[in-house]
C-alpha cells in the first residue's frame, strides 16, 4: 500500500508573527520556515505504518514555489521514499489543494492519505475533509490513534465530547491531531541519503485543476490586546476583588 | 437578500449551545431567513429546542437511521442537498462543525470561511490566522454559497424561549455512503458544568504536577461551581483527558471568569482564553507569560494558595 502525505511548509511555530503596519500581510521575509507540525505527525505515522509492514511506500507532497524542494528533502530525510512537488508561485487555498491531491491520487492510487488537521499559518482545517468529499471516500479527522487491518482503518478521534472511534474502509483520508505520535528527529546520515531520493516536479498548470480561490483577504490586523491587570498580594485580596466584580 | 441555513449540533438528544451561537452570527447578517437543520435518527426533541431560539425562522429535520451518529461523510450529502436556495451555510466551529462543513463546501464546489469572529457584511468576515496572532478580513464571492464555521467564543448564544418557529420534516433524496461507521464514543462522565459554555472555568496546568494532584483543581472548581479545563501540557502529561484541553488545538472558550492555575501561558493556550471576561492567574513563576493577559495575578505555590482561597470563600 502507498501512503500519500501532505507536507506543507509554514512559518515556524516559534516565530512571533508580526502584522505589517500597512495591513497588507504578515512579515515573512527572513523568518524561519519549517514543516507544518501536524504534517510532521502525518509523516511520522506513515513511516510507522511502513515499518510495521502495513505500507510499502510513503510519498510526501508539497505545493509551492521552486525552492520548496529543499523543504521536501527534509521529508525524504525523515524517511519518505519519494516526493512530489507541485510547482506554483501562487499560494493555494484549501479547495484548490484538495483538487491537486485528487489529481495525484488518480495517478498514484494510494491506500491511505494522511494530512495534518490544519496548517498553523491559515488555520483553515479544511483540506482533508474537502479531499475526502471530492474523492467520495471516508474521512477520519483529528486522529489520535490509527489501526489498519482487514482493509479498514480504525481511528480514534479527539472530539469535543471525548474520544470517538470510527471505522473507515480504505482508501481513506485521515487528518492528524497532536497526540497521535511524536515525530522522529532527522539524523545527519539520513540527510545525506535523502539527496539520492527522487523528487518529481509537476507544474500546477499541467494538472488541469481549476483554481477556485473564492476568498479574498483584504486586510490583516494585529489581534486586540488584553491590557495587563493588577497583581494581588494574597488569596483573601483575590477573593475580595472577584466578589466585588460579582464573579464569585 | 440572504437566507442562512444553520446546521444544528447535538449530542445525547440535546441541542449543543454552539447552535445558538451560530444563530447569533447568522442574525448579524440581518438575513431574510435563518433556518436550522437538525439531522438525527430522532430529531424531534432537538428541533423543539431549536424552534425556541430567537431569530430562527424555521427548523428543518431530516430523520434517518443513518443519522444516529454525526459522521461527516453521511451528513454532508444531505446538507449539500438542503443548501440549495440558501446564500449561506453556517456550522459551529467545534469538532462537529470543523469535520462536517468543509465536506459540505467541497460538495458544493465552494470555499469555506473558517472560524468567523465577526460579520462585516453579508460576504465579509473577520477570522483569526496564525493561532490568533493576526486577524484577517476575508471577502467571499457573492456568486457562490458561503460555507462558514462560526468561532463560538466570539458570539453569545442567541436568546431562547421567546420563539416558536415552525418545524418541518424534510425527506432528502441522497444516497448515503456506508464506508464510514461509528464504533463508540468514550466520554468522561461529569456532573460539572460543560467546559465550552460554562460561566466559570478553573484550569490546571503542568504546575499541578500529577493526575492525583489534579483533585485539588476539581475540588476547588466544585466549590466555586466552575467547569474544569487544562493546558495542553497537562493533557500531554496524562493529568487529564483530551476533552479538557483549552487552547488553539483544544477548546476555545469565553467564560465570564477564567482561573488559570499552574499554567505558564503558552501562546496556543492564550489563544483559547482571550475572549474570557476576567482572567485570573495563579503561578509560582512571577515571570510567566500568563500574567501578561491576567486581570488579576497572584504569585505563589498553588498548593498553598488554593486552600487559602477556599478559606476566604467561606
Amino acid at each position: 500500500m502507498k501512503i500519500l502525505v501532505g507536507y506543507k511548509r509554514v512559518v515556524d511555530y516559534n516565530v512571533r508573527i508580526q502584522v505589517k503596519p500597512d495591513g497588507s500581510g504578515v512579515v515573512t521575509d527572513g523568518v524561519k520556515l519549517s514543516a507544518n507540525p501536524f504534517d510532521d505527525i502525518a509523516l511520522e505515522e506513515a513511516l510507522r505504518l511502513r515499518e510495521k509492514g502495513v505500507a510499502d511506500e510513503v510519498i510526501v507532497v508539497g505545493i509551492g514555489p521552486a525552492d520548496l524542494t529543499a523543504h521536501l528533502r527534509n521529508g525524504l530525510a525523515m524517511g519518505a521514499n519519494r516526493a512530489i512537488h507541485v510547482s506554483t508561485a501562487e499560494a493555494v487555498q484549501p479547495l484548490t489543494a484538495a483538487r491537486v491531491f485528487l489529481k495525484l491520487i488518480e495517478k498514484e492510487q494510494p491506500g491511505l492519505v494522511i494530512l495534518g488537521k490544519q496548517a498553523i499559518d491559515d488555520d483553515a482545517n479544511q483540506t482533508g475533509q474537502m479531499l475526502a468529499a471530492l474523492w467520495d471516500r471516508p474521512q477520519a479527522t483529528f486522529a489520535s490513534k490509527i489501526d489498519i487491518a482487514d482493509g479498514k482503518a480504525t481511528v480514534t478521534r479527539e472530539v469535543d465530547a471525548g474520544l470517538e472511534v470510527i471505522e473507515a474502509e480504505l482508501p481513506a483520508v485521515i487528518t492528524t491531531d497532536l497526540r497521535l505520535n511524536e515525530p522522529r528527529f532527522i539524523k545527519l546520515p539520513d540527510i545525506m541519503k535523502a539527496k539520492a531520493k527522487p523528487i518529481d516536479t509537476i507544474e500546477f498548470a499541467s494538472l488541469g485543476v481549476e483554481a477556485h480561490d473564492h476568498l479574498k483577504t483584504t486586510h490583516f490586523a494585529p489581534p486586540p490586546k488584553r491590557s495587563k491587570g493588577v497583581m494581588v498580594k494574597d488569596a483573601a485580596e483575590l477573593v475580595a476583588a472577584l466578589k466585588q466584580k460579582g464573579l464569585l | 437578500m440572504s437566507k442562512i441555513l444553520v446546521i444544528a449540533e447535538h449530542l445525547g438528544g440535546k441541542l449543543n449551545p454552539s447552535t445558538a451561537r451560530a444563530v447569533s452570527a447568522a442574525s448579524a447578517i440581518k438575513p431574510e431567513a435563518i433556518d436550522v437543520l437538525v439531522l438525527s435518527d430522532a430529531p424531534d426533541a432537538m428541533a423543539a429546542e431549536a424552534a425556541q431560539i430567537e431569530g430562527v425562522s424555521r427548523v428543518l429535520t431530516i430523520a434517518r437511521s443513518e443519522n444516529a451518529h454525526a459522521l461527516a461523510a453521511v451528513l454532508a450529502p444531505q446538507v449539500a442537498k438542503t443548501a440549495a436556495g440558501y446564500s449561506h451555510v453556517f456550522a459551529p466551529s467545534t469538532t462537529f462543525g470543523k469535520d462536517l462543513a468543509p465536506r459540505v463546501a467541497a460538495l458544493l464546489g465552494v470555499a469555506q470561511v473558517s472560524d468567523v469572529m465577526s460579520v462585516e457584511g453579508s460576504h465579509t468576515f473577520k477570522r483569526p490566522i496564525y493561532a490568533g496572532n493576526a486577524i484577517i478580513t476575508v471577502e467571499a464571492a457573492p456568486a457562490h454559497t458561503v460555507v462558514a464555521t462560526i468561532r463560538t467564543a466570539s458570539w453569545p448564544a442567541a436568546a431562547s424561549g421567546g420563539n416558536h418557529a415552525p418545524v418541518e420534516a424534510l425527506s432528502v433524496e441522497a444516497s448515503l455512503p456506508t464506508h464510514t461507521r461509528f464504533v463508540e464514543l468514550k466520554q468522561g462522565s461529569s456532573d460539572r458544568p460543560d467546559l465550552q459554555s460554562a460561566a466559570k472555568v478553573v484550569s490546571g496546568g503542568r504546575g499541578v504536577g500529577s493526575k492525583e494532584n489534579f483533585d485539588i483543581i476539581y475540588k476547588f472548581a466544585d466549590k466555586v461551581g466552575a467547569a474544569v479545563g487544562a493546558s495542553r501540557a497537562a493533557v500531554d502529561a496524562g493529568f487529564c483527558p483530551n476533552e479538557m484541553q483549552v487552547g488553539q488545538t483544544g477548546k476555545i472558550i469565553a467564560p465570564e471568569l477564567y482561573m488559570a492555575i499552574g499554567i505558564s501561558g503558552a501562546i496556543q493556550h492564550l489563544t483559547g482564553i482571550k475572549d474570557a471576561g476576567t482572567i485570573v492567574a495563579i503561578n509560582k513563576d512571577g515571570e510567566a507569560p500568563i500574567f501578561e493577559v491576567a486581570d488579576f495575578g497572584l504569585v505563589g505555590d498553588l498548593f498553598k494558595i488554593i486552600p487559602e482561597l477556599e478559606v476566604a470563600l467561606g
